[in-house]
This record gives C-alpha cells, sequence and structure tokens, in this order.
C-alpha cells in the first residue's frame, strides 16, 4: 500500500517585547534565576495581570503578513493544569477566539509553490523552567520566563512530507525575524515547534491517527524527527497494529521517537474565559496602524532583488532570507557603486565562507559593508584582480584593517603597467622556447600555460587582461 | 505529570468547544453527576474529597448543570457569546519595564529555595 504522510505544525514564538505580556517585569534572556519573577509572574495572591500592548501590536503585524483575518474581537482563556513551573496553575491563552485565524504562508519545494494554511494564532503565556539536576531529590524551579509573550501559530495539515514542513518552518523562521517580532533563537528557545504526523493509505480522504512530536528544535531535528515518526506508523500500520494518539519526543542521539505521556489528558484542560481579562477588543485604526509598519517581505524583497539587480532566483533568494543580509548587500552595493551581480557573488561566496566557518550571523561579521565595499571598489577600479581579492578579504576578515591597508601593506596592487608586464612576459617566452615552439605549430592550449607562467613571476598581481593582451601580440609577431 | 486520564460522562459537558452556541442543539447531555464524575473533577482540581463530600458535591454540581441546561433551552439565535460579565475592554498597557527585583523578599515566603531556584518535590515527565 502507499501511505501518504500528514503533517501539521505548532510553533510557538517568543515576541520580542522590552516587557512580560502581563506585568512590567523584564523579558531579558539571561538573568539570574528568579530576578526577573515579579508578584504577577509568581502568582502571588491578589495580582491582577495587564495586557502589553505591544505584544497585541505584534500578533497583528504577524497576522497581516500572513494575510490572516484579524479579530477585532478576541478571548483570553484559562488552561487548567498543574506542573510546577507554572505558578497560577492555569496558562492565560486564546482558545475559542484567537487574535488571528485563516492565513496562509506559501512555500517552494521541488521548484512548485504550495500554500500552507494558517488555522490561527494566538497570544499566551510561557511557563518557567524546572530544573531537574540534582537538588536532593527536589526540583528547581526558575520563573523568569514565566509570563513571557508568545505568539503560537497553528498550521493546517497541508503539509505531505518533512522536506516540506522544514520549508514552511524556515519560511515562517524568516517571516518573524523579518517582522522584528521574534528574534528566531532557536537554541534559546525562542521559536519552537511542535509536529503534528499521521499517515493515510493515498487517495483517503480521512486522517488517520496522529502523533505530536516534542523537542524538536532545530531545522534538521524537525526533519529527522518527522521521517523517523512517518517510518515508524507505517511499520505500525503495515504491521496490523493502530497509531496511538500520543505525545512523542525527539531523541536526537538516537534519532528516535518516544512516547512521553497519552495525549488523552487534552480534554482535561478545561477552557474558560478568564475573568480577570475582559476581551481584548481594537479597531480598524489600530489594524491600519500596525499595517504601516509592515516591512517589505522576504518573497516582495526576493523579487526586487531579481528586477532591479538582475540576480538569478537563487542568489536573490539567499540573499533575502534573512533582512539583516539583505540589508548587508544592499548597502555594500550602493557604497561601492559596483556591478550588483559582482557584489552578490562576493556576499554569497567569500563572506558567507567566513560567515560559516566563524558560525556567525552578518549582523557580527567582521568585516562591514562599508569594508566590503571598499574591497570591491578596487576589484572594480582594476586596483586588484579577483584573485588577488581573496587574500585581501581574508587579512580583512582576520583585522589587519581595510582594503586600501591590506593591498598597501602586503604590496598587492596590480600591476597595470605595461612595460613591466611585458618585460615579464618577454622573460617567460625566453625561458620556456619549446612551448613557444608548440603554440608556433597550432597547440593553442599552452596560451593557459604562459599565463599562469606570468601571474606567478608576478604573485598574481600583472592585471589578466593585460597580461592576455601583451602576450596574444607577441606570440603572433 | 500525573493526571487521570478516566473517563467520565462530564467530559460531554465540560469541553468549552462544547458550549453552545444557539440553542439548536439535537443531542442533550446527560446532566446528572455520579461519583466518578466528582472524583474525576477533584482530581484535576488536586482537592480531596471523601465519600461523603462526593456525594454531596455529586448532588450541587448536578443542580448547576440543571440550571445551564435550563438556559440551554433559551434560544439565542444571533446573540453574540459573552465572554465576560462586564462590557469593559480589555485595557492595554505600555510596554515597559516598570518591575524592580524583589527575589529576596519573595524567596524569604517560599518553604525551600537554592541557588536562587524554588524548590518543590521532585517532577519528572
Amino acid at each position: 500500500m502507499r501511505w501518504e504522510p500528514v503533517i501539521g505544525l505548532e510553533v510557538h514564538i517568543q515576541l520580542l517585547t522590552q516587557s512580560k505580556i502581563f506585568s512590567g517585569e523584564s523579558t531579558r534572556y539571561g538573568a539570574e534565576p528568579n530576578m526577573q519573577a515579579c508578584a504577577v509572574d509568581i502568582a502571588l495572591p491578589g495580582v491582577l495581570p495587564v495586557m502589553n500592548k505591544e505584544a497585541v501590536r505584534m500578533a497583528v503585524k504577524f497576522g497581516l503578513a500572513v494575510g490572516a483575518q484579524i479579530n477585532h474581537r478576541s478571548v483570553f482563556a484559562r488552561k487548567n493544569y498543574f506542573y510546577p513551573d507554572l505558578p497560577k496553575g492555569y496558562q492565560i491563552s486564546q482558545y475559542e477566539l484567537p487574535i488571528v485565524s485563516r492565513g496562509h504562508i506559501d512555500i517552494e519545494y521541488d521548484g512548485a509553490i504550495k500554500t500552507i494554511g494558517i488555522t490561527r494564532a494566538h497570544l499566551e503565556e510561557d511557563a518557567g523552567k524546572s530544573l531537574h539536576e540534582d537538588f536532593h531529590g527536589l526540583t528547581g524551579i526558575d520563573l523568569n520566563r514565566a509570563g513571557t509573550p508568545l505568539l503560537e501559530i497553528v498550521s493546517e495539515p497541508d503539509m505531505r512530507s518533512a522536506q516540506e514542513a522544514v520549508s514552511y518552518l524556515k519560511k515562517l523562521h524568516a517571516l518573524v525575524r523579518y517582522l522584528q517580532i521574534c528574534d528566531g533563537n532557536m537554541q534559546e528557545g525562542s521559536f519552537r515547534c511542535d509536529a503534528n504526523v499521521s499517515v493515510r493509505p493515498r487517495g483517503q480522504t480521512e486522517l488517520g491517527t496522529r502523533s505530536e512530536l516534542k523537542n524538536i528544535n532545530s531545522f534538521r531535528f524537525v526533519e529527522k524527527a518527522i521521517k523517523f515518526e512517518i517510518e515508524r506508523q507505517i511499520d505500525v500500520l503495515e504491521g496490523g497494529g493502530t497509531v496511538v494518539q500520543e505525545t512523542r519526543l525527539y531523541d536526537p542521539g538516537k534519532d528516535e521517537t518516544r512516547s512521553m505521556r497519552s495525549k488523552e489528558e487534552a480534554h482535561d484542560y478545561r477552557y474558560f474565559p478568564d475573568p480577570d481579562l475582559p476581551p481584548l477588543e481594537f479597531d480598524e485604526s489600530f489594524v491600519k496602524a500596525v499595517k504601516q509598519t509592515l516591512p517589505e517581505l522576504p518573497d516582495a524583497k526576493r523579487d526586487r532583488f531579481m528586477s532591479q539587480y538582475g540576480l538569478n532566483a537563487y542568489d536573490a533568494g539567499v540573499l533575502t532570507t534573512a533582512r539583516e543580509m539583505a540589508d548587508y548587500y544592499e548597502e555594500v552595493v550602493s557604497a561601492s557603486g559596483a556591478d550588483p551581480k559582482l557584489v552578490a557573488n562576493w556576499v554569497t561566496g567569500e563572506l558567507s565562507g567566513y560567515l560559516n566557518k566563524d558560525n556567525r550571523e552578518i549582523a557580527d561579521s567582521a568585516v562591514s559593508s562599508t569594508a566590503l565595499a571598499g574591497m570591491i571598489k578596487r576589484i572594480a577600479d582594476s586596483t586588484i584582480s579577483g584573485k588577488i581579492a581573496k587574500e585581501v578579504l581574508d587579512a580583512m576578515w582576520n583585522g589587519e584593517g581595510d582594503a586600501d591597508a591590506v593591498i598597501e601593506k602586503r604590496g598587492l596592487k596590480q600591476i597595470t603597467d605595461m612595460s613591466a608586464i611585458e618585460k615579464v612576459v618577454d622573460e617567460v617566452l625566453a625561458a620556456n622556447p619549446v612551448q613557444v615552439e608548440q603554440h608556433a605549430s597550432g597547440e593553442q592550449k599552452v596560451f593557459g600555460y604562459f599565463v599562469g607562467q606570468v601571474m606567478k613571476a608576478t604573485s598574481g598581481k600583472a592585471n589578466p587582461k593585460q597580461v592576455n593582451e601583451i602576450l596574444e601580440k607577441k606570440l603572433r609577431s | 505529570m500525573n493526571v487521570s486520564t478516566g473517563k467520565g460522562g462530564f467530559n460531554q459537558i465540560h469541553e468549552y468547544d462544547s458550549l453552545p452556541h444557539s440553542s439548536n442543539r439535537s443531542t442533550k447531555p446527560e446532566m446528572a453527576l455520579n461519583r466518578a464524575d466528582v472524583e474525576k473533577i477533584a482530581h484535576l482540581a488536586r482537592l480531596q474529597v471523601d465519600e461523603q463530600e462526593a456525594k454531596a458535591f455529586a448532588a450541587s454540581l448536578s443542580r448547576i448543570l440543571e440550571l445551564i441546561e435550563q438556559m440551554n433551552a433559551v434560544d439565542t439565535t444571533g446573540v453574540t457569546p459573552m465572554a465576560h460579565p462586564q462590557e469593559a475592554g480589555l485595557r492595554l498597557r505600555e510596554d515597559r519595564v516598570t518591575e524592580v527585583n524583589a527575589r529576596e523578599k519573595f524567596q524569604r515566603n517560599a518553604p525551600a529555595t537554592e541557588r536562587d531556584l524554588y524548590l518543590v518535590p521532585k517532577v519528572i515527565e
């Protein structure tokens, strides 16, 4: 039997607010335990939540960016369960009436565009953290994260492979960073993903029983965990068994998922509208004001890079995945005044290589956009060749100063003096009579050998174009 | 987390999902709660009830559900469900940090702390 996987993702993004969703406590990451947990966050008796306006703006911003319905009236509900890192005994979330519903994101996979529906996005508060290391048989609780604003983004079960799920996730990741509503840091838990996975016989309309995968907080793990889970479910079904609805934890060390707990308790959350919070209401002017803050979105930027700079779809895509990268590129283009394609090659090629090697984001690049523009200018005005430029960039990356300083210090200025090049060409020809003879008898490929020898003799500094011209002239005579 | 997953008749009605939005509901849930239902609700709320109390709760909770059933009989077609008894909108505050650290004060109330963490009995999922 042919099986069809069905995947839906639930993504929690931490909103980039200064303060928490319902209190004036800081959301800064990395503070000492419980330094950022105020009376509201730790649920002391008598406290009341007061909603953060910026979190509302960010949720609306997201909704607008995915073409969703913005609900001018939404309701906060209590999701009841007991766990020590949830001080109130309930999480304030949105249930029946979320702030955002019915949007979509287009993904590209295998050259085709596919629309993935977004069921809803709702505001909620994060819980604290439990530390299970040894505290004499006790558990330590850090409530710094409790009350941090989250937007939970729930997709439709529209994805049919692990790769599609990763495409969607990457697209979403890029989008929320463009919108500057989330820093997207997966290690710090700012962008967390759960996946609902089921399989069904191809052609069947109703969905199979699904499992929910947790702990898949990297793009690679998402793909591996979903792949494993699809195979596992198919094995169960083909072995005559049934898939149990449950939560499964991905173990990256073993590359497998294992049962965590029965999902049946999900029906026991006993949601009800939170009496502490009247409905969240705003009018169209609020939405309009948010709309004005929308930046150029990744797809639009990619299309513009193709038309404005003449880039191909691949380069334009790479350069617009992150907003910071796109900004960097445009800064280099404008500061260097050089061919945008040349700039694209340097940014996506050499520079990205250095960034990857040192595991740095473009924002922390050791070579600023101004510095790279300075170097590319020297290629454009023939001070250095592209080959020498690689050496210059390496020196710049290692802190030897700007392009001009490196060129000066290392004596890398290209030799464009005709007589100087001619002299070297003469020497090369004189030293290689056999090859000169071969060339004369029609062996054109020897030409490349001469070029190589001249470049070698000048440590790569001779202007290649001039070397070619002079060689041609000399060999013809 | 150890939560009972037993099924009780209460499952039919406690879900917010199944709150009626209009009166044209075809199925009428069984309203009376039995002891198992009460025990389940009590467990979810981490309340300990003895047999005597369970009986009393079953009776009084059933009366509340009867009242709800009476209200369900009213035709509410076209009426927006109310989320809050007051006609108030949510007050929003500007996104500013206004709290100052009071960890020591809070932790003086805690039964046990160590290395700035609150300590609780061991929890393992």
